[in-house]
């Protein structure tokens, strides 16, 4: 995941800010495409948190190496197959859940390993994107960063159809918080003024 | 790999006085080890790295051996483009050890050593060591050395096994574990591999019940035989058909049993090459050792509740092409750490050279190796 923009930046520290809260001294984390581990690289000094990461990017392997990380190379479903049961305090698939093709899988496995999932992905009805798509373009902006022919998103979902999913897969949302492009939460109707949303999940 | 490496390199000997018991239930009275040093030992003797190796390695891992003028030879350690200055394991920073494992044939205590008993070789007669002994071993030359701790242990394949031993045996002794292209055991298949190897050695008439070396031979065709069945598994399918492929060495098939295809050449020189310098009793030995590995086998095969005592810190490598030891098989040790909460990085290296990749200058391997080193701590 590139932070090439200032203001995804911005909003990712927000989203990492979020993250942070939920997470108590001690507890074990596993974070599902960690990149170069900047956020668990947090969670452990901030929170005095116990930290594991999967992520596929050689570079982002030898990044997370470089800052001590416990990196597991492989992919996502690689990576979570032969964990145990209830592992992890907290699972987190951060602006992820929109490239993995078996989406009900990777969300059954994340609280099959762990307690509590914590999923962030970008919302594809913020307004901006609406508004784009009226307009006969795709989107493009902070959290839907690419064009659509080179884009890794697979999948283009909205808030209602998040939540959706989780109602019939039987997930209980504990905690749902949403942010506008700038990293300021989001209250009212988030589902058109949200530009990324950040669940906690659980069973 | 441009910049120099170790250079000239010398071996030495340690004689060890204390008796050794060992897993199989016999004592050694006494024995010798040889190994290299490259680097510095530092004041605080904290910048140690121990380089295992692997079936048929030994203690020259870098640089070169002089000839009697002084002059450095052809023969290059074995491990050559990891160590020097600069290079992942550097010397400029760390104190690099690299050991002939007992029972071996290039200087330590092994099987064509005189046997305190008889005066003549010990043969047949030599214990069967395994994994825990070498590292019992290891610790003596520590001990001698004057290292209460390594920085690291490494070592792949059954190296890697030693070095993950390491964490179990001497958990206070040991920081780091760098275990590449092994296993916390083998498979049926890879136990089914050696004995074929085994089995070629046994049954040579040459071998005489592993007390050759009294009837002036050696059972050269069946340690061939080990090697080139051996060098198979090493290599990866893809590599043998882009390297050698269906391709002739002379223009057409001759209808006979004569070396025609190229691979069949590279496997006999291979084989020839080891037979001619290897000692068929350690090559019987190195295989059980491998066998015998097993730490979770007194934990009712919890390789987690096995690892739980380990103290150091762990960077578990595997390559992609790699059959013999799979990336399944270290992710196996992975997850067992990860379930205990222990520290440990993995890093599944992309290559296209199989078991033997280990061994290989693969950018990406070396840079995983040289990131990690670079963070511990002296």
């Amino acid at each position: 995941m590139s932070a090439t923009a200032g203001g995804q930046a911005v909003q990712m520290r927000a989203d990492f800010d979020l993250i942070a809260s939920w997470v108590q001294p001690g507890e074990r984390v596993l974070d599902l495409g960690c990149g170069d581990g900047s956020l668990l690289k947090r969670l452990i000094e901030e929170r005095g948190a116990k930290g594991y990461g999967v992520e596929l990017g050689d570079a982002e392997v030898l990044a997370a190496i470089g800052k001590g990380i416990n990196v597991i190379q492989g992919n996502l479903e690689q990576g979570l197959a032969g964990i145990d049961d209830q592992t992890f305090n907290h699972v987190v698939l951060s602006r992820t859940l929109q490239t993995v093709r078996h989406t009900e899988r990777i969300l059954s496995e994340m609280l099959r390993v762990g307690r509590e999932a914590v999923v962030s992905f970008p919302n594809f009805a913020y307004w901006q994107n609406r508004l784009a798509v009226m307009g006969g373009r795709m989107p493009v902006s902070e959290d839907l960063p690419y064009e659509w022919f080179d884009t890794p998103n697979l999948r283009f979902f909205t808030l209602l159809d998040f939540e959706a999913l989780c109602a019939k897969m039987n997930l209980v949302i504990r905690e749902r918080q949403v942010l506008d492009e700038a990293g300021r939460l989001v209250t009212e109707e988030p589902n058109f003024l949200g530009s990324l949303a950040v669940y906690r999940l659980g069973r | 790999m441009t910049t120099p490496g170790v250079g000239i390199v010398a071996a030495q000997r340690a004689s060890f006085n204390q008796p050794l018991a060992l897993q199989g239930g016999s004592v050694l009275p006494a024995f010798d080890l040889v190994y290299e040093t490259y680097g510095t030992l530092n004041a605080a003797r904290s910048n140690a790295i121990l380089v295992c190796h692997a079936l048929s390695g030994n203690h020259h891992v870098a640089g070169r051996t002089a000839d009697e003028f002084g002059k450095p030879t052809a023969n290059i350690g074995w491990w050559d483009n990891i160590v020097g200055p600069g290079r992942p394991l550097d010397t400029d920073r760390f104190f690099i050890v690299g050991v002939n494992n007992l029972g071996g044939c290039h200087g330590s205590t092994g099987p064509a050593s005189p046997n305190p008993a008889t005066g003549k070789p010990w043969g047949a007669d030599f214990p069967v060591v395994t994994v825990e002994d070498w590292v019992a071993s290891q610790a003596r030359l520590a001990d001698h050395l004057g290292i209460d701790a390594w920085a690291a242990v490494m070592g792949g394949s059954l190296g890697g096994m030693q070095a993950l031993q390491w964490t179990l045996s001497f958990p206070e002794r040991i920081r780091h574990a760098l275990v590449i292209a092994a296993a916390p055991k083998l498979s049926a298949e890879n136990i089914a591999f050696n004995d074929v190897a085994r089995q070629a050695i046994l049954t040579d008439p040459d071998f005489h019940g592993g007390h050759f070396y009294e009837h002036g031979v050696r059972p050269v065709s069946g340690l061939r035989l080990a090697r080139m069945l051996g060098h198979i598994t090493y290599l990866s399918d893809d590599q043998m058909a882009e390297k050698f492929g269906r391709r002739l060495r002379v223009g057409a098939g001759s209808y006979g049993f004569d070396v025609e295809f190229e691979i069949e050449s590279y496997l006999r020189y291979q084989g020839d090459k080891f037979a001619g310098v290897f000692d068929a009793n350690t090559y019987l030995r190195m295989t059980k050792a491998l066998d015998y590995f097993d730490p979770a086998q007194d934990y009712e095969d919890n390789l987690a509740r096995a690892l739980a005592r380990a103290r150091a810190k762990f960077l578990i490598i595997a390559f992609s092409t790699d059959w013999r030891f799979s990336p399944d098989r270290s992710r196996e040790i992975v997850h067992a750490l990860v379930h205990n909460g222990q520290a440990v990085a993995y890093a599944e290296i992309n290559s296209a050279h199989g078991h033997d990749s280990f061994l290989m200058d693969e950018p990406h391997y070396h840079a995983v190796v040289d990131t990690y080193l670079k963070r511990v701590k002296l």
